[in-house]
């Protein structure tokens, strides 16, 4: 059972997307902006290459709530900043630490980061214990 | 030039969004998911739900259809070339599992400027063929060079 009390930091995600990651993710969620499948688009737009897309990212963080807290019911709310750019091949990393907890409610602050850079702050997730 | 703020509280059509089980599966590989209720019926079964069950992120494929199109009609005016996604927020009541029916309402929750950027906030409210509310979404874009 993963320690709630407030301060204690929740078990990391770790997570490298493949190469391929991004057109899995681009069928499976209907998101096909050209900005995360087609290097030489992105390219043209501006940015280093194909970014991860931030609602990818952010599943990463409702995954790591939900696989400490013991299920999908648990999570009642999660709000997020995207920041930066997340791109495929690198680990993204997830911690969380306990803000709140009392009730059997519980907030969580969390940031996602790749390459010692955050993508995702300021993530608050809400979870019924 | 200072945003339109015309379409604040322009409410669209909802659409209606049928949950299939392997489009739940395919879903929960695509994040990485490992527990077996959003990838195996029959554990879904054991755990005493009728299907398998869609992870909370899920709200992101069966809002999409109502969302999308709010944010592309011609009274936002949002200039997609110099959008990013800023933010987030889902607060989810009881879970979506594989048969269910959602029906999505999108509307305009707010559009702002500050230091010459531009901040559309979208609203998609989610609920199931019950009734029950499954999932709000806020969705905050933020425009550059407004």
């Amino acid at each position: 059972m993963t320690d709630f009390s407030v301060g204690a930091q929740i078990p990391e995600v770790r997570v490298t997307p493949d190469k391929y990651l991004t057109n899995r993710y681009a069928g499976a969620s209907g998101d096909f902006n050209p900005i995360h499948i087609d290097e030489e688009f992105a390219k043209a737009v501006g940015l280093p290459g194909r970014i991860l897309h931030g609602l990818w990212t952010m599943a990463q963080v409702a995954r790591a709530q939900t696989d400490a807290a013991g299920g999908p019911q648990t999570l009642k709310r999660l709000s997020v900043q995207f920041r930066g750019m997340g791109v495929p091949e690198q680990e993204v990393i997830v911690r969380g630490t306990v803000l709140e907890a009392g009730d059997g409610r519980v907030l969580v602050d969390t940031v996602a980061e790749q390459a010692d850079k955050q993508i995702i702050r300021n993530a608050q997730a809400e979870l019924k214990l | 030039m200072p945003v339109n703020t015309k379409a604040i509280g322009k409410t669209f059509e909802p659409t209606l969004y049928a949950v299939g089980r392997e489009k739940i599966k395919e879903y929960a590989r695509a994040v990485g998911e490992t527990n077996p209720i959003h990838l195996d019926v029959q554990a879904a079964r054991e755990a005493g739900f009728s299907d398998v069950v869609a992870p909370p992120m899920f709200a992101v494929v069966y809002s999409s259809p109502s969302v999308a199109p709010a944010m592309f009609d011609q009274d936002v005016e949002m200039n997609f070339a110099m959008m990013v996604h800023g933010g987030q927020q889902f607060e989810w009541g009881p879970l979506v599992v594989a048969g269910d029916e959602i029906t999505t309402t999108t509307s305009v929750k707010d559009i702002s400027e500050k230091d010459g950027r531009g901040y559309y906030l979208f609203e998609s409210v989610s609920v199931n063929q019950r009734g029950e509310e499954v999932c709000r979404g806020t969705w905050t874009n933020i425009v550059r060079g407004v």
